[in-house]
């Protein structure tokens, strides 16, 4: 806060030497930067500090007794070896539920960007509108649909899909599912918005120049929405696998993802020392596999 | 692609486009020679840009055909048609580098090795070098050389070029304008060459077509149309003209007689297109010779007096604007050979022309004399 008032007081005074001026606007970018910044510093880095402290104290320690910084990183081998399945199980999951999301979303977006003419807005609003209401109801109203006695269920086992005793809640699939579901939207509006930016001249030209619609999609339509896809797999990917509501209310412990062991190391078994350490590996797990990502995907020519 | 197919005139029948109720192009029936420089001429909006997209593929049209040699290749989709584009709006494609860029057509052929044709064809639009950088990192004339080296290295059998020099400087026009003319000689393609530049057309294409609100009103040899030309809008739009306003009266052996504004003149025969009712006659400004007197008009001349409005000196020539008895203006070329004084503005003079240089078009009753005002720049054909 003291650095927002320390702008209008620094550039209010009128008559400064021209050398000085010429200091003073070579400065103003990082004034500007200065509310974000300590924004950040206090409700990011302050705080992963701690969490960071957190994850080397003392394990035998707890809430009652207090911590001691013992600097003990075998925490972090400790949870590794003890929660990997939990920690495999989410990428594995929001990778499957990735990969099915761009599958819709990517003709999703395309056909709102370029095709849907004066239904684009409306079709825009349908694609947020399910944001207007809470995350967790949604989820639960998943969770009615594939009940053991709804209609979906009925129907399944009616056609031999699944047997008689078959089930979708408390499943894989359940989860994957609802993670696909619910983070739809994060995918679908950035490509939405490097599609609705391609030229439709552009594959004219390709066209003009022997590209079947095909290859024109593949040579032109695909590379020039990369950006999109980029953002938008980030966007999707990232909370994804760091979700626990959609595993705990669609799926059992069976189905349980690294958010779910860090829930009830912090809120259940009030285990510090090992919350802050499995929040770090799956940090540290995710920052890998972005950069390995963009460094591939930041490439020229993606295919 | 497109090499296997017969070879062949390119021939539109009864092409028509609408948008709607708006009628683009109207019944257009043309035959387009294999192997001929095609200019089309025409005012902006009057569908040159919607015709090339019919013979590309790119717009369907309402009704009509496009044929190459025998075959019907309306139906064909874009990328199945052995035509190539060089678009109005460039249409490169940003994240493709130059290279790549102008690779493209061979690559979706299956060509493998390309450099060595790229690289010739990025030296004859001067652009070697430039093959790494991406379309944005060049400048507009050079985004435009790289549109025309990308649809020329396909050696299509018709290459469809709308406005493809229409960004470069003058030099550098000439220069192209000479690459293209020799690369269409050279390969044989059909050229068909959308411009607005009418020396452009003039000089280059072996056959010029005026376009004038979706419809050809004329189609010919440069020198035809010029000489010669089938209506008032083509007379004004390919170089400049002064119409007079007069009625046909009859005719007088070969000729065929006018009255304009109580005087009588007359046009041979075979250089009338109207020879009854509301008529132009026509004369070029560079056939309008201007003389102190009637005295000194030479036998064999018609003429008409009155005084100079306007005198503007170009350099090659001067172009005087000569004010009528009856208020209109026309206007004739002097070359500045050394003979003769300059007239300055408000000497009395006689215009003076060799009927066989004048022409009669059809004109609709009302329509009162014409002539372009003064240009900055000669028009075409006034130096040549
Ligand atoms: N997709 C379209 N929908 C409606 N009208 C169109 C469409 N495309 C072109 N037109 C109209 O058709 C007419 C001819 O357009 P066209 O692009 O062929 O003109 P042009 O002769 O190429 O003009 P310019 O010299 O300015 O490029 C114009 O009046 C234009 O407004
Ligand atoms: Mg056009």
């Amino acid at each position: 806060m003291s650095a927002l008032a320390h702008v209008p007081t620094s550039s209010g005074q009128p008559a400064a030497p021209p050398g000085a001026r010429r200091g003073r606007s070579r400065l103003l970018p990082y004034l500007l930067l200065l509310p974000g910044a300590a924004w950040l510093l206090v409700f990011f880095v302050l705080p992963l500090l701690q969490l960071a402290a957190a994850s080397l104290y003392d394990p035998s320690g707890s809430i009652s007794t207090g911590y001691a910084m013992t600097w003990a990183f075998g925490n972090y081998p400790d949870a590794l070896q003890q929660y990997w399945p939990q920690l495999a199980r989410s990428f594995g999951y929001s990778a499957i539920a990735l990969v099915l999301a761009l599958l819709m979303g990517y003709p999703l977006a395309y056909g709102i960007a370029q095709k849907a003419g004066r239904w684009k807005n409306l079709l825009l609003v349908a694609v947020v509108a399910p944001m207007f209401t809470s995350f967790l109801v949604r989820t639960l109203a998943w969770k009615t649909i594939l009940s053991d006695n709804g209609w979906v269920v009925g129907l399944l086992r009616d056609v031999h899909l699944l047997g008689a005793d078959g089930r979708l809640l408390a499943t894989p699939f359940a989860v994957v599912l609802g993670l696909t579901y619910n983070f739809l939207p994060f995918l679908v509006l950035p490509l939405y918005a490097s599609l609705e930016r391609l030229d439709p001249r552009l594959l004219e030209a390709a066209s003009d120049l022997y590209a079947s619609p095909l290859r024109a999609f593949q040579k032109v339509t695909l590379p020039l929405s990369m950006p999109g896809v980029i953002a938008g797999t980030l966007l999707f990917f990232i909370p994804a696998t760091g979700d626990y509501i959609n595993a705990e209310l669609l799926g059992t412990p069976n189905e349980y993802m690294i958010g779910n062991v860090i829930d009830s190391a912090f809120l259940v078994r009030l285990d510090y020392p090992q919350g802050a350490a499995l929040s770090f590996l799956l940090m540290a797990a995710i920052l890998a596999i972005v950069f390995v990502y963009l460094r591939k995907a930041g490439t020229e020519e993606v295919l | 692609m497109g090499h296997e197919t017969p070879a062949g005139d390119l021939r539109l029948a009864n092409l028509t486009k609408r948008f709607g109720v708006f009628t683009a192009v109207d019944d257009l029936s043309l035959t387009i020679p294999q192997g001929s420089f095609f200019a089309l001429l025409g005012a902006s909006g009057c569908g040159k840009t919607t015709t090339l997209r019919m013979i590309a593929g790119l717009e369907e049209p309402t009704s009509g055909q496009v044929l190459l040699g025998d075959r019907d290749i309306a139906g064909l989709r874009p990328y199945k048609r052995p035509v190539n584009t060089v678009f109005q709006s460039y249409a490169l494609f940003p994240h493709l580098d130059i290279h790549e860029n102008v690779a493209f057509g061979l690559r979706r052929r299956g060509i493998r090795k390309v450099t060595d044709q790229v690289e010739r064809m990025l030296s004859l639009v001067q652009l070697e070098g430039y093959g790494r950088r991406k379309p944005a990192q060049l400048s507009g004339g050079q985004q435009q050389r790289v549109a025309l080296a990308r649809a020329l290295i396909n050696h299509p059998q018709v290459l469809l070029l709308d406005e493809p020099l229409g960004a470069l400087d003058l030099k550098l026009r000439r220069q192209m304008q000479i690459e293209l003319k020799r690369i269409q000689t050279e390969v044989g393609i059909t050229f068909v060459h959308v411009t607005h530049d009418q020396e452009e057309a003039m000089t280059m294409a072996d056959t010029v077509a005026v376009m004038n609100a979706g419809r050809i009103e004329q189609l010919g040899a440069p020198a035809d149309l010029y000489e010669y030309p089938a209506t008032a809008f083509v007379a004004n739009f390919l170089g400049q003209s002064n119409l007079l306003a007069g009625e046909a009266a009859g005719h007088s052996g070969d000729d065929v007689l006018v009255t304009a504004h109580g005087a009588r003149f007359s046009v041979p025969a075979g250089r009338a297109r109207a020879d009854h009712g509301s008529v132009f006659l026509g004369v070029r400004p560079e056939k309008l010779h201007l003389v102190a007197g009637p005295d000194q008009v030479p036998a064999g001349h018609q003429h008409l007096g009155g005084v100079v409005s306007d005198a503007s000196y170009v350099g090659v020539s001067t172009q005087y604007l000569v004010r009528t008895p009856w208020g209109s203006e026309l206007s004739a070329f002097a070359a500045n050979s050394g003979v003769g004084g300059r007239l300055p503005v408000g000497t009395p003079v006689t215009a003076h022309w060799d009927p066989r240089h004048a022409f009669l078009l059809p004109r609709a009753a009302g329509e009162d004399d014409q002539t372009s005002p003064l240009l900055d720049e000669p028009p075409v054909g006034a130096l040549s």
